[in-house]
C-alpha cells in the first residue's frame, strides 16, 4: 500500500468532508467520482496539504501522519514524492515550457541544470510537447498547457500523481489529447489518484472507483461492478444519471 | 518676445539645464531607487501577511499619503534637527522623496502582486519550491511586469516633485530659474523655460517606458 487516508474531516463553515477514508496501492489508478460539491477536490487538496484538514491521518510509504498537526518538514518531504495536476494547469506564466518543468527540479530539488534539462525534455517528449520547449503558456492551447503540466508532474519522478479534474477546463475537442497522455501513464504503471467527470476514462482506465457524495465515500468498487451493478442507492442514481444523459 | 528676453533665455539655457542634469536627475534617480526598494518590501510584507510588520506598513502608507510632501520636507529638514537629527539638504530630500513615493508605489506593487494568479503558488509548492523561492522566481517577476506602467508614472511624478527641493536650499532646476529671475525679472519666460526642461525629461522617460513595455509585453505576447 502506497497511500492511505483515514477519517478525514474538513469544514468551510459547513462540513464538506465527513470522515473520508481511502487506499491507493502502487500501480493503482483510482478514480474519484461524484456529483459537484461532493468534496472530491477538497479531499485531493487535503491529501496534498493545499488545504488543512481538521482531523484525519495519512499514511504514505508506511509512515503515518496526523493531518491536523503534520509539520512543514514532513509536508515538504511527502510533496517531493508526489505531484499534482490542476484543473486550471497553473503553469508558471513567466516561464517557458521547458522552464516550467525544470523549475521544480533545479530550484525545488537543487538538481544540476543539464541533468534537469535532460529529464525535462524526456518528460515533455512523453506528453508530446518537446517541440514547443521555448513557448510561453499563453501561446499554448489549454490541452497543450495541461500536457506541459503533466510533464512537470512526471519530471519529479513521483510515486503518485494527483489529478484534480484535469480535463474540466478544456474545450471538448482538446480533452482527448490529455486523456490519451493519462492513459499512457496508467499503462506504464504510474500510480494515479484522479478526480474526474470523464466516465469513459474512469470505466476503461481506472482500476478502482471511489464514489463520493456529500462529503462521504458511498461506494468503492472496481469499475465494471460500479458501472454495471452499483450497490448503494446514491451510486445507482448517479450511474443512471450518466446513462440517461448520454441517451 | 523681445530681443532682450531671447538673450536672457539663451543665456539661461545651460544655467538651468546644468543643475537639471547635475541635481534634478541624480535626486530623482536615488529617490526612486529608494522608493522602489521600500515599495517592494512594504508590498511583500502585506502580501505575505506578516503580523505586526503589516500593521506598521499600513500605518506608514496611511501617514505618508495623508500628509503633504512639502510639509514632510519641512519636517525632515527643518524639524528633525530640533531632536538632534541633522541631515544635509540632499540626503534629506532623497529620504523624503523616497519614503513619500515609496508609499504610493507600495500600493501599486501590492495590487500587482495580488493580481498574479494564486494557483501558481500552489503549483510551486507541489513541485517542491519554498514560499520565498516561489515569490522571488514566479510571483515577483510577474507583478513587476504588471506594475511597470504605474511605476513609470511614479518616476515621472518624482521628476517634477524634485522641484520642491528648492524650498530646502537645494539648487535644482527650478531654484536656478528663480535665481536667474531674481536678476532679470522675466518670470513668465524663465519659468516656462524651466517647465520645458521638465517636459523634456518626462518625455524621455515616457519614451523609455514605451520601449520597456514593448520588451516586457511578453511571456508570449498574449495575456
Amino acid at each position: 500500500m502506497l497511500l492511505k487516508v483515514e477519517n478525514v474531516h474538513k469544514s468551510f463553515n459547513v462540513e464538506v468532508l465527513k470522515g473520508i477514508s481511502l487506499e491507493v496501492n502502487k500501480g493503482d489508478v483510482v478514480a474519484i467520482l461524484g456529483p459537484s460539491g461532493s468534496g472530491k477536490t477538497t479531499l485531493l487538496r487535503c491529501i496534498n496539504f493545499l488545504e488543512k484538514a481538521e482531523q484525519g491521518t495519512l499514511t504514505f510509504d508506511d509512515v503515518t501522519y496526523d493531518l491536523a498537526t503534520i509539520s512543514k518538514k514532513d509536508i515538504n518531504n511527502i510533496r517531493k514524492k508526489t505531484a499534482f495536476v490542476f484543473q486550471n494547469y497553473n503553469l508558471f506564466l513567466n516561464k517557458t515550457v521547458l522552464q516550467n518543468v525544470t523549475e521544480g527540479l533545479i530550484i525545488g530539488r537543487g538538481m544540476d541544470k543539464n541533468k534537469a534539462r535532460e529529464i525535462a525534455v524526456a518528460a515533455l517528449k512523453r506528453v508530446g510537447m518537446d517541440n514547443r520547449l521555448d513557448a510561453f503558456p499563453s501561446q499554448l492551447s489549454g490541452g497543450q498547457q495541461q500536457r506541459v503540466a503533466i510533464a512537470r508532474a512526471l519530471a519529479t519522478d513521483p510515486e503518485i500523481i494527483y489529478f484534480d479534474e484535469p480535463t474540466s477546463a478544456l474545450d471538448p475537442e482538446l480533452i482527448g489529447e490529455v486523456l490519451n497522455v493519462m492513459r499512457d501513464l496508467a499503462e506504464d504503471g504510474m500510480t494515479m489518484l484522479v478526480v474526474t467527470h470523464e466516465m469513459n476514462f474512469a470505466r476503461n482506465v481506472s482500476s478502482k472507483i471511489v464514489f463520493m457524495d456529500e462529503g462521504e465515500v458511498i461506494e468503492t468498487a472496481d469499475p465494471e461492478t460500479f458501472f454495471e451493478n452499483p450497490k448503494e442507492e446514491r451510486a445507482k442514481t448517479f450511474v443512471q444519471g450518466i446513462i440517461s444523459a448520454r441517451n | 518676445m523681445t530681443q532682450r528676453v531671447l538673450e536672457i533665455l539663451i543665456n539661461a539655457f545651460w544655467r538651468i539645464l546644468l543643475p537639471g542634469i547635475k541635481v534634478t536627475l541624480p535626486l530623482t534617480f536615488f529617490s526612486f531607487a529608494l522608493a522602489f526598494v521600500i515599495s517592494v518590501i512594504v508590498a511583500l510584507i502585506q502580501y505575505a501577511d506578516v503580523k505586526i510588520l503589516k500593521q506598521i506598513c499600513r500605518f506608514y502608507i496611511w501617514f505618508i499619503r495623508g500628509t503633504p510632501l512639502l510639509v514632510q520636507l519641512y519636517v525632515v529638514y527643518y524639524g528633525l534637527p530640533q531632536i538632534g537629527i541633522k541631515l544635509e539638504a540632499v540626503p534629506a530630500a532623497i529620504l523624503t522623496f523616497g519614503f513619500n513615493e515609496g508609499a504610493y508605489m507600495a500600493e501599486s506593487m501590492r495590487g500587482a502582486l495580488e493580481a498574479v494568479p494564486k494557483g501558481q503558488i500552489e503549483a510551486g509548492y507541489c513541485v517542491g519550491m519554498s514560499y520565498l523561492q516561489i515569490i522571488r522566481r514566479i510571483v515577483l517577476p510577474q507583478a513587476l511586469r504588471t506594475a511597470f506602467p504605474s511605476l513609470s508614472n511614479s518616476l515621472i511624478s518624482m521628476v517634477k516633485g524634485t522641484s520642491l527641493a528648492s524650498v530646502i536650499t537645494i539648487t535644482e532646476m527650478f531654484r536656478q530659474a528663480q535665481i536667474i529671475n531674481a536678476i532679470y525679472y522675466e518670470p513668465l519666460w524663465l519659468y516656462l523655460e524651466a517647465a520645458m526642461f521638465y517636459l523634456l525629461f518626462c518625455s524621455v522617460i515616457t519614451l523609455i517606458q514605451r520601449a520597456g513595455e514593448k520588451k516586457l509585453s511578453t511571456y508570449g505576447g498574449v495575456k
